[in-house]
């Protein structure tokens, strides 16, 4: 990317939280947000590698000035103890989906084809549907649900994005910086 | 120690300093009432209707600078409060309110006199805590005050279960406040800092626009000799007015939606703004697109998000305004801009000629009135407006002094503010001469708390401008909405009687003869004194930048014309 195209030509940013894990903490950020006028797209939250810290991860639709107010305004809460920006930064960004989709002898098979290319799992069948658990890339997991979308899902749930940064990178014998292969 | 949690709240305060507390009683909070009755120290003012309270404890928090106390029960008591808290949270003012809360055991059902009140002032103060167990309570009453004095001041609510008021544990106040996620600001980079003495250095026609921050960081002094170092003149925010002496030859008073024009015409032309503890409302920049378009910006904010949110600055200093107006006064070279301030001065006696004082006009119009009480008071009085027409003359017409001289609900506009926030402010300063400036509709939101200036016995002086509408609405369908007056013509009482009926002393003024005298009596009165002004009806504010204009796209004030009978003008 030519360095002079500034960073505002992002639409999402995925912004990493790390909040006191007490009683109303989700609710004052999930209240920011709407009241600040935030695009959330995703946000995931759960435990963190700290007792008593939770880790949030959300996905938010705007320009840069806007997930930069998001931050700002964050970080003045008074439970949230660090907010990291990791867009422009190499991460793994994950997402799962459990997708059931209903299927009859004709399309079960086609079915299992797709979910193997994807590298998903059937993690339940039944007469007449299956259920396929994914975890990729939001791109990848769009992408199989658009394929299943030819067959009929039944039901279907996202968790939305969870991230985290990738370590450093390491160097070659010839100085050259080596990334490790990304999974 | 074993201390009972109500006992806890006053030991509390004792340790905060706290001397005066404002609240009523009810079910939720009754233990921490009855222990109020082991601690003479404290000074209680009982006040007529909760909003009351958290307005007085805002105009003393803004008079002392101290955190501003009050104390109500649950439920609709603390609803009661939201105005009052809103109110201090946009114009960052440090407060603590503490609420009783139903017992933790009916907590979520729907109790008598539950809300949940924590949910609902969530955006309206800075923190706030449900407290439901004792033996956090001391903790959150340190970090509460902690946090609502500490870097960008703002109000904090406790809510504190009645069980918890009741159940008893060791008492030990904890010594210092770790709070892993609040950090007030960020501190001088020192890039910024060389890069904004270069501006600065650089800059032909500079401007300072002050704003209320400078007054919450003790920077007046430092505001002062860092524009007369560089000779930069200083235009202020609504509640920046008093950060310089507006009698300073290098202020140039408000700016903004009722700035006057040379100030205003200031910030459009000036190659450089430099912004001091302000944050770029929508009423001082008017329409963003084309506020200052000349103008490199420097901003010094402590809060980080207010940089950027608005106005992109080319350089932030993100500190107390007190820190980096000393970090910049020890850069900067002495400067003169004569040019510039020729320029300015042009502009201004241009405006000064179209003032409606210029104008003999033989009818009570409230901007003679305002200046008159600036005669009246010698410029020292603590002003305390309410919200309308009236508070835009007083803030052009008297002539502010010295920083937390003058109280108005700038951020939110809150009417009603006025009468309980002079309450406050007379309780943080008893010698000084506190004036309340109200219109005839703000004054009858919050008039019952004439019976708490009575009861305290507070010679608080009320000015009110009666003209007969809710003014500044009516202004506005004048301009704007074809001159209908749908619901802004406004029947008032006799003030005079009602005051009387309070046991206050009063006086109607209908002719502009008598104002001098009625403002002297008052102020000479040895107790609280009304004033109702009987003034012209349709008077308007100008200069006005109307709504989504550029700051140099004025209304300005209609030319004074000569008429037959003398000057007239034409308003
Ligand atoms: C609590 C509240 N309600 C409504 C408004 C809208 N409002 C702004 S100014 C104004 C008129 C104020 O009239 P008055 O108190 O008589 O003062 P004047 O403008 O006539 O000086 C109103 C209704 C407000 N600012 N605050």
């Amino acid at each position: 990317m030519n360095a002079t195209v500034n960073a505002n030509q992002h639409t999402q940013h995925t912004v990493v939280a790390w909040l006191e894990d007490k009683p109303g903490v989700l609710n004052r950020v999930v209240g920011l947000f709407r009241r600040r006028n935030f695009n959330i797209e995703s946000l995931t939250v759960g435990h963190s590698e700290t007792p008593g810290i939770s880790r949030l991860t959300f996905v938010v639709n705007g320009d840069d000035h806007m997930v930069d107010q998001a931050i700002k305004q964050l970080y003045k809460l008074v439970n949230v103890t660090k907010v990291e920006n990791i867009t422009d930064k190499p991460a793994i960004k994950r997402e799962m989906a459990l997708v059931r989709v209903g299927v009859d002898g004709s399309t079960r098979s086609d079915v299992m084809q797709i979910v193997d290319i994807y590298r998903a799992r059937i993690v339940d069948v039944s007469m007449d549907s299956v259920v396929v658990q994914a975890v990729g890339r939001q791109e990848q997991i769009d992408s199989l649900l658009d394929l299943l979308s030819n067959y009929r899902i039944l039901e279907m749930v996202r968790t939305g994005v969870v991230a985290m940064t990738r370590g450093q990178a390491g160097r070659n014998g010839n100085g050259k910086i080596k990334r490790r292969a990304a999974l | 120690m074993k201390l009972t949690g109500a006992q806890i709240v006053w030991e509390s305060m004792l340790r905060e300093q706290v001397e005066v507390v404002f609240g009523m009683p009810g079910g939720a909070n009754l233990p921490i009432y009855d222990a109020l009755s082991q601690y003479p120290q404290f000074h209680h003012v009982l006040v007529r209707h909760e909003q009351g309270a958290a307005h007085m404890a805002d105009g003393y928090a803004r008079v002392s600078g101290k955190v501003g106390v009050c104390l109500v029960t649950s439920g609709p008591a603390a609803t009661n409060l939201v105005t009052g808290l809103a109110t201090a949270m946009m114009d960052s003012v440090p407060m603590v309110a503490i609420t009783g809360q139903v017992p933790t055991s009916l907590l979520g059902n729907d109790a008598f006199q539950e809300t949940d009140v924590t949910g609902v002032t969530q955006p309206v103060t800075k923190h706030n805590y449900l407290v439901t167990d004792v033996r956090e309570l001391a903790q959150v009453m340190k970090e509460a005050f902690h946090i609502a004095r500490t870097g960008r001041p703002g109000p904090v609510l406790i809510d504190i279960c009645k069980d918890v008021q009741n159940d008893s544990t060791d008492f030990v106040y904890p010594e210092e406040v770790k709070l892993a996620g609040f950090r007030p600001w960020r501190g001088i980079d020192e890039g910024a800092l060389e890069q904004a003495a270069t501006l600065i250095e650089q800059a032909q026609r500079p401007l300072i626009i002050a704003g209320h921050g400078v007054q919450m960081a003790h920077a007046t002094q430092e505001l002062r000799q860092f524009a007369e170092k560089a000779e930069i003149p200083v235009t202020m925010t609504l509640l920046g007015l008093g950060d310089i002496p507006e009698t300073h030859p290098l202020s140039l008073g408000m700016c903004g939606m009722h700035g006057e024009a040379h100030a205003n015409l200031a910030i459009q032309e000036c190659d450089l703004l430099i912004a001091v503890g302000m944050r770029f409302d929508d009423r001082v920049t008017g329409k963003l697109d084309e506020f200052a378009p000349n103008a490199r910006i420097i901003h010094l904010e402590m809060d980080e998000a207010e940089v950027g949110k608005n106005v992109q600055p080319d350089v932030a200093l993100i500190a107390d305004a007190k820190e980096s107006l000393q970090a910049l006064l020890a850069r900067v070279q002495a400067k003169r801009h004569q040019q510039w301030l020729k320029q300015i001065s042009d502009w201004r006696n241009e405006s000064e000629a179209r003032d409606i004082l210029r104008a003999e006009v033989d009818e009570l119009i409230p901007p003679y009135v305002m200046r008159q009480l600036w005669h009246t008071t010698g410029g020292d009085a603590i002003i305390v407006t309410d919200v309308g027409q009236h508070q835009m003359w007083e803030a052009q017409y008297y002539l502010h002094q010295h920083p937390r001289q003058l109280l108005t609900s700038g951020g939110l506009g809150t009417m009603g503010y006025a009468l309980p926030a002079a309450v406050g402010a007379q309780m943080a300063a008893p010698d000084t001469p506190v004036w309340v400036v109200a219109g005839d509709g703000g004054f009858q939101m919050t008039l019952q708390e004439m019976a708490t200036v009575m009861q305290e016995n507070l010679p608080i002086k009320i000015v009110i401008i009666n003209n007969g509408f809710l003014g500044m609405v009516r202004q506005w369908q004048q301009l704007f909405y074809g001159k209908r007056y749908t619901g802004t013509p406004m029947f008032s009482p006799d003030f005079v009687q009602l005051a009387a009926a309070y046991g206050m002393a009063g006086r109607t003024v209908k002719q502009k003869q008598e104002v001098n005298d009625a403002l002297q009596q008052a102020a000479e009165h040895p107790g609280p004194f009304l004033l109702e002004f009987q003034v012209k009806e349709e008077v308007n504010v100008y200069p006005m930048v109307a709504p989504g204009a550029a700051v140099g796209e004025l209304l300005r004030r209609p030319t004074i014309v000569q008429g037959p009978s003398g000057v007239n003008p034409a308003w």
